[in-house]
C-alpha cells in the first residue's frame, strides 16, 4: 500500500477491519463513535470528503460510519 | 541535607508477626521468625561489628566479626547466621568476643594497604570504622609475610575501578552480583590465602557479562570496588532524595555531592520502586546533565536555514507567544499545538496541556506516549476502567508464574528485571513471547519453561490461542468470571472458534502447538499468574487490541486484584505513565477523562477561567499530516526528538520543514531543533522540582540538586509564555501545580508535595477512600464496575514480507543506552553501544554473504540506511533487529506509517525490510531521509 494514500483512508480502514467480527450495524456504529471520540474535526472532514462518490478503496463499514457521522 | 546514611541492620528483613523475644545486651526486642541475631541487636539498638554482612544480603559468615556469646550456648556463634530463638540471652560485648574481634581485625590489617589517608574511602570505608569499634591498637603480624598488597588493579570500567589490593574477600561483592542483580558475573576464585574475587572467567571486568549496575561498588565495604568519580572528586559532603530520570522503573537515588558538584547517585534503600538497587544509566550515567553540548541560552532564527541567534528569556518568551498567535490569527485557532514529555514532570507536563487548551484554546496537545503506550492506555481502559498496569513491583515476588511478552526486562528495566530473577530463582515457572531469544530466556539460574518464539506482528493470534486452551480446556475461574466481569460469554464463544486453536494458528505464529498449549496450562494453573509486557505488544498494528488480548486471558484466569497477578506495562521513560495522567492525549483530560465530557470540562474551565473544546485535537502523526496539508502550521516541542524517534522519518522531516514555527525545548541541539525557529534550554533532571509516576503509579518526588543552568524552570518558561499570549498563568512554585492536579483530578485528591516529602511516595490512586495510595488495583471490583471481556479478532498487518523486502526488521533498545540516546551517548555508556548495528541469524547472513562486523544497507519501501551487521543466533531466521539510539543510523528512516487502529501508536516492530552488503565506498555513510529507496542490487 503506497505511503502517499490519505491517512484518513488508511486509518479508517484500519479500525474498520478490527471492527469486521462485529454485526454489521454495530461495527458501523462502533466504528463511527470511535472516530468521533478519537478524530480531530477536520480529518472527519477529510474522511467524509473521501468518502463522497466512489470512494475508492475504502472498506464498505467506513462508508456506512460516514454516514452517521455526518 | 547533610550526607545521608541509612541504617543497615546486617542481614535482610524476615516477614510476618514479631513472635520471637529475646534479650540482646539486657535490653528485650521481639522479631519475627527467621530473624538473625544481627538484626534484632541492631532493632534494639546495639551495633554488632560486621564486615560481611549487609541488610540488602543474605548472612555469609565469613568474617567472624559479629561473633557473640549466647547464654546455654557453646562457643563464641557468628550472629548475623544465627536466627533468633525465643527467650535467648545475647551478649555483645564480653572479654571474649573482644579478644576474638581484635584477631581478627588484626588479620584483615597486616594484609590491607595502610594508606587511609589518602584513599578514596577515606571516611567511608568499613574496615575503618570496624578497626576503630574494635579497638584495634596494635597489628602484630607485620606486612613483610606473603600478601595481597601488591595486586593488580582493574580500571577497564568507565565508571569504577577494582583495586585486588583492597580487597578482604568478604563476597560481598560476589554475593551482590548473583543475589541483588542476577548476572553472577563475579566469583572467589582459588582457595584460602589465594581466594579472591574475579571478573567472569578471570576476566577484566569490563570484558567479563558484568553489566555496571554498581551493585558490587555499593556492597563493597572498603576502596576496593569504588566510584572513578570519588576517586577523581573525593567524597561527597551532602545527600538530596530525587528519583532517576531515565526507565519507567522509576528509582529512588541518593544524589551524594561535594557543594554543587554530583559525585555519585547511590540508589535509595527505601525508594519504593527499587529498593537499593540500580542499573548501569541510573547510577553512573548522569554526566550528560553537565556536558558541554547543553544549549544554555535561549536562540531564535527566522528561517531554519539562518544562523542560531541567541537572546535573552523575555526575547523568546516574546518570540514564541508573538508568532503563534500570528500563525492562529492567519489560519485559525486550530493551526498550532504541542507534544510533552514524557521526562519531564507531571507540573512541566501538566502547565503544558493547559497552555495548548486554555491559551492555544484547542486541544492539540499529544505527548511522546503516543509511540510508545497509547495502546496500554486504550486496551486497559475498556478492560479494567483505568489506564494503567494493575500492580506495585514488589507484587513480582508473590507471582507464581510470570508471562513476559514483547518486553526485554533485563535490558530495558533492568531493575525490575532483578526483581523478577529473584524470583524467578525461588521457583517460580516462566513464559516468554518473544521474536528474539532475549536473555530471560536462558541465563545464570533461569530458563524459561516455554519460548514462544512467534512471527513479529502475530501477538493477538497467539494470546487468543493461548484463551483457546483455557475456554476449552475448562481451565477457567469460573467464579471470577461470574462475580466479577462482564461479555464472557461472547468471548469465550469466539476463541473457542477452531480458527482460534494453537494448532490452526500455528502457520500463522509459528508457535509449535503442543507449546503453546503447555504454556496456556501452565499460566491457568498458577495460584498467581503474572504477566507482564512492552513495546513488543503495544508497538503494533494491533497494539490496542493484544493489551485487551491480555487482560481478557488474565481476567478469565481470576487473575486480577491481588499480589503476585496483573496486566502489568513496563513503560519505556521515567514519566510516560504521569505523562498520559496528566492530560496529554488530546482527547483527555488529566484524569483520563473525555473532553466531550461537560461535567469534566465545566470543573476545569472554572478553574482556569477558560473556554474549552470539547472535540479532541490532533494526535501527533495526524499533525504531521495537517502540517503537510497546510492547516497545521506552529508546534511545541516539550522535551521530545522527534525528527529521530518517530517512524517514517521522510515524513517526519517533511512535516517539521511545511511549519511555519517549530519551537524546541530540550538540553541539546536534537535532531528536531534542525528544523526549529526557536531553541528554549531545558532543564536536566538534576535541575527539576517536581513529580514523576513511573510504570506502578507511583509518584515520586523529584527534587533539585542544583539551579537550573538556564536561568529558568521548565514551568515557569511555559506559563510565561502563556501569559504572553494573553492567558495569565501563574505559579511561584511547583507544588502550588500539584495542588491545582490534585484539586481537579479525582486519582491524584490526595498527593501533594507535603505529603510525598513525609511518606516518600504513592501509588494513585490517592485520595480520600486510598490516603495512603493504591499499590495492587481492582481488589474487589474493577475501576469501571465489572471487568470486561472484548473479542479480539486478529488481523494480519498490512505490513508483508515480498520478494523485494523479504525480512522483517524489528527494534527495540539495549542496556546501556536510552530512548534517541541524547543523554547516554554523553556518557561513559559509548564503551558498550558506540554505534547501534542490525542484528540477523546466521543463515539470512550466509544467504547474503554478510559477516559479522560488515556494513550492511537495511532498505524498506519507504527509506535505507547502513548500520554495521551483528552475527546472532539470537535472532529467528527472517527477522532482523536494530536499536534507534544514535541518530547518525537513523533507523526509523525505514519504519514506516502503520500505525495501531485504535490509537496510531507506530507499528515500528514489524517492517518489511531487506539486508546487503553496502556497496564499495559507502563505508561509514548514511543515506539520507529523504532518499526513497529502490530495489537493491543482492537478493531482490
Amino acid at each position: 500500500m503506497a505511503a502517499t494514500e490519505p491517512s484518513e483512508r488508511r486509518m479508517a480502514n484500519d479500525i474498520a477491519v478490527n471492527l469486521a467480527h462485529l454485526p454489521a450495524g454495530r461495527a458501523a456504529a462502533e466504528l463511527a463513535g470511535h472516530i468521533s471520540r478519537f478524530w480531530d474535526p477536520r480529518m472527519r472532514t477529510r474522511l467524509c470528503a473521501l468518502a463522497d462518490g466512489d470512494a475508492p478503496g475504502m472498506h464498505p463499514l467506513v462508508i456506512e460510519a460516514v454516514k452517521l457521522l455526518r | 541535607m547533610t550526607l545521608l546514611k541509612e541504617p543497615d541492620f546486617g542481614t535482610p528483613e524476615r516477614p510476618g508477626p514479631a513472635t520471637v523475644s529475646v534479650e540482646v545486651d539486657g535490653i528485650p526486642v521481639s522479631v519475627p521468625e527467621g530473624t538473625s541475631v544481627m538484626r534484632a541487636a541492631a532493632e534494639a539498638g546495639v551495633d554488632i561489628p560486621k564486615l560481611c554482612a549487609t541488610d540488602s544480603l543474605e548472612a555469609f559468615g565469613s568474617c567472624r566479626l559479629c561473633v557473640v556469646e549466647i547464654d546455654g550456648r557453646r562457643g563464641t556463634p557468628a550472629s548475623c547466621t544465627t536466627p533468633c530463638a525465643d527467650g535467648m540471652q545475647v551478649r555483645t560485648q564480653t572479654p571474649k568476643v573482644e579478644k576474638l574481634r581484635q584477631g581478627v581485625m588484626e588479620l584483615y590489617i597486616s594484609d590491607h594497604p595502610l594508606d587511609c589517608l589518602t584513599c578514596p574511602a577515606n571516611g567511608d570505608c568499613e574496615l575503618q570504622d570496624m578497626a576503630g569499634v574494635v579497638g584495634l591498637r596494635q597489628v602484630r603480624f607485620g606486612q613483610d609475610g606473603a600478601n595481597h598488597l601488591d595486586a593488580p588493579k582493574d580500571t577497564s570500567n568507565p565508571y569504577f575501578d577494582f583495586d585486588a589490593s583492597k580487597c578482604i574477600a568478604c563476597s560481598r561483592c560476589v554475593r551482590a552480583c548473583g543475589e541483588i542483580q542476577g548476572t553472577f558475573a563475579l566469583t572467589i576464585e582459588g582457595r584460602g590465602f589465594d581466594s579472591k574475587v574475579a571478573a567472569g572467567a578471570g576476566e577484566s571486568f569490563m570484558d567479563s557479562e558484568c553489566v555496571s549496575c554498581g551493585a558490587c561498588v555499593q556492597a563493597c565495604p572498603t576502596s576496593t570496588l569504588q566510584e572513578k568519580s570519588v576517586v577523581d572528586l573525593g567524597m561527597p559532603t551532602r545527600s538530596v532524595i530525587t528519583t532517576c530520570a531515565y526507565c519507567g522503573v522509576g528509582c529512588s537515588f541518593k544524589a551524594e555531592l561535594r557543594g554543587d558538584e554530583l559525585v555519585r547517585m547511590v540508589p535509595y534503600k527505601d525508594g519504593g520502586a527499587n529498593e537499593g538497587h540500580a542499573c548501569v544509566k541510573g547510577r553512573f550515567a548522569f554526566g550528560y546533565a553537565t556536558h558541554p553540548d547543553r544549549v544554555l541560552k535561549p536562540m531564535v532564527r527566522e528561517k531554519i536555514t539562518d544562523p542560531w541567534r541567541e537572546v535573552e528569556w523575555d526575547e523568546a518568551v516574546a518570540t514564541v507567544a508573538r508568532r503563534m498567535r500570528g500563525l492562529q490569527e492567519t489560519y485559525g485557532t486550530g493551526a498550532v499545538g504541542a507534544i510533552t514529555s514524557s521526562r519531564c514532570t507531571n507540573e512541566e507536563v501538566y502547565v503544558v496541556q493547559k497552555m495548548v487548551r486554555a491559551a492555544f484554546g484547542n486541544n492539540n496537545v499529544d505527548t511522546c506516549a503516543r509511540v510508545c503506550h497509547s495502546p496500554t492506555g486504550y486496551g486497559l481502559k475498556q478492560t479494567f476502567g483505568e489506564s494503567a498496569g494493575t500492580q506495585d513491583f514488589r507484587s513480582v515476588a508473590e507471582a507464581d508464574v510470570i508471562v513476559v511478552i514483547g518486553a526485554n526486562p533485563t535490558d530495558g528495566h533492568p531493575v525490575f528485571a532483578s526483581r523478577m530473577k529473584r524470583r524467578l530463582r525461588e521457583g517460580a515457572r516462566l513464559i516468554v513471547v518473544d521474536p528474539r531469544r532475549i536473555d530471560l530466556v536462558r541465563s545464570p539460574h533461569i530458563e524459561a519453561d516455554h519460548h514462544l518464539q512467534l512471527r513479529p506482528s502475530t501477538n493477538v493470534a497467539v494470546i487468543n490461542a493461548m484463551a483457546h486452551v483455557v475456554v476449552t480446556e475448562n481451565l477457567v475461574d469460573k467464579n471470577f468470571v461470574a462475580e466479577r466481569c462482564e461479555g464472557y460469554e461472547e468471548w469465550a464463544a469466539f476463541v473457542a472458534r477452531p480458527e482460534n486453536s494453537p494448532e490452526a494458528v500455528e502457520p500463522v505464529t509459528g508457535v509449535p502447538a503442543g507449546e503453546l498449549r503447555a504454556a496456556a496450562r501452565l499460566y491457568a494453573g498458577a495460584p498467581n499468574g503474572a504477566i507482564y509486557y512492552g513495546l513488543g505488544v503495544t508497538e503494533h498494528s494491533q497494539g490496542s487490541t493484544m493489551v485487551m488480548g491480555m487482560a481478557n486471558l488474565a481476567m478469565a484466569c481470576g487473575n486480577i486484584g491481588r499480589d503476585g497477578v496483573g496486566v502489568n506495562p513496563l513503560r519505556g521513560q521515567n514519566n510516560v505513565q504521569g505523562s498520559c495522567d496528566m492530560g496529554s492525549f488530546p482527547h483527555e483530560l488529566p484524569g483520563y477523562r473525555h473532553v466531550s465530557d461537560d461535567a469534566v470540562r465545566t470543573v476545569f474551565e472554572d478553574l482556569w477561567g477558560a473556554t474549552l473544546l470539547s472535540e479532541p485535537g490532533l494526535r501527533i502523526p495526524n499533525m504531521f499530516d495537517a502540517a503537510i496539508d497546510g492547516s497545521f502550521r506552529g508546534l511545541f516541542v516539550h522535551g521530545e526528538d522527534i525528527a529521530q524517534s518517530d517512524p517514517n522519518l521522510k515524513h517526519v522531516t517533511a512535516a517539521l520543514e511545511a511549519m511555519e514555527l517549530v519551537v524546541v525545548q530540550d538540553l541539546f541541539l536534537n535532531e528536531t531543533a534542525k528544523f526549529a525557529h526557536v531553541f528554549l534550554p531545558g532543564a536536566s533532571f538534576l535541575e527539576k522540582d517536581g513529580t514523576f509516576t513511573n510504570a506502578e503509579r507511583r509518584v515520586n518526588r523529584v527534587r533539585a540538586v542544583m539551579a537550573p543552568k538556564s536561568g529558568k524552570h521548565e514551568w515557569q518558561i511555559v506559563t510565561e509564555i502563556a501569559t504572553a499570549m494573553g492567558y495569565p498563568m501563574a505559579y511561584e512554585h511547583p507544588s502550588q501545580i500539584m495542588d491545582e492536579i490534585a484539586s481537579v483530578t479525582p486519582t491524584f485528591g490526595g498527593v501533594s508535595f507535603e505529603l510525598l516529602d513525609k511518606v516518600g511516595s504513592v501509588q494513585w490512586p490517592c485520595n480520600a477512600e486510598a490516603p495512603e495510595g493504591t499499590p495492587v488495583m481492582h481488589i474487589d471490583e474493577f475501576v469501571r464496575g465489572k471487568g470486561k471481556f472484548v473479542v479480539t479478532s486478529y488481523v494480519p498487518t498490512n505490513e508483508r514480507s515480498t520478494r523485494r523486502f523479504p525480512l522483517v526488521l524489528t527494534t527495540g533498545r539495549i542496556l546501556s543506552q536510552y530512548n534517541v540516546g541524547a543523554q547516554t551517548r554523553r556518557t561513559g555508556n559509548v564503551a558498550w553501544h558506540a554505534e547501534d548495528v542490525l542484528e540477523l541469524h546466521p543463515h539470512d547472513a550466509e544467504d547474503r554473504g554478510i559477516a559479522d562486523g560488515d556494513l550492511v544497507t537495511l532498505a524498506s519501501r519507504v527509506g535505507r540506511t547502513t548500520l554495521p551487521a551483528m552475527v546472532s543466533d539470537r535472532m529467528p531466521t527472517g527477522v532482523v533487529y536494530t536499536t534507534f539510539h544514535h541518530p547518525v543510523t537513523g533507523a526509523n528512516v525505514v519504519t514506516t506509517e502503520n500505525s495501531d487502529w485504535a490509537t496510531n501508536c507506530p507499528e515500528y516492530k514489524v517492517t518489511a525490510v531487506q539486508v546487503a552488503l553496502a556497496p564499495k565506498g559507502q563505508e561509514g555513510a548514511v543515506t539520507a531521509a529523504e532518499a526513497p529507496v529502490g530495489a537493491l542490487t543482492a537478493g531482490d
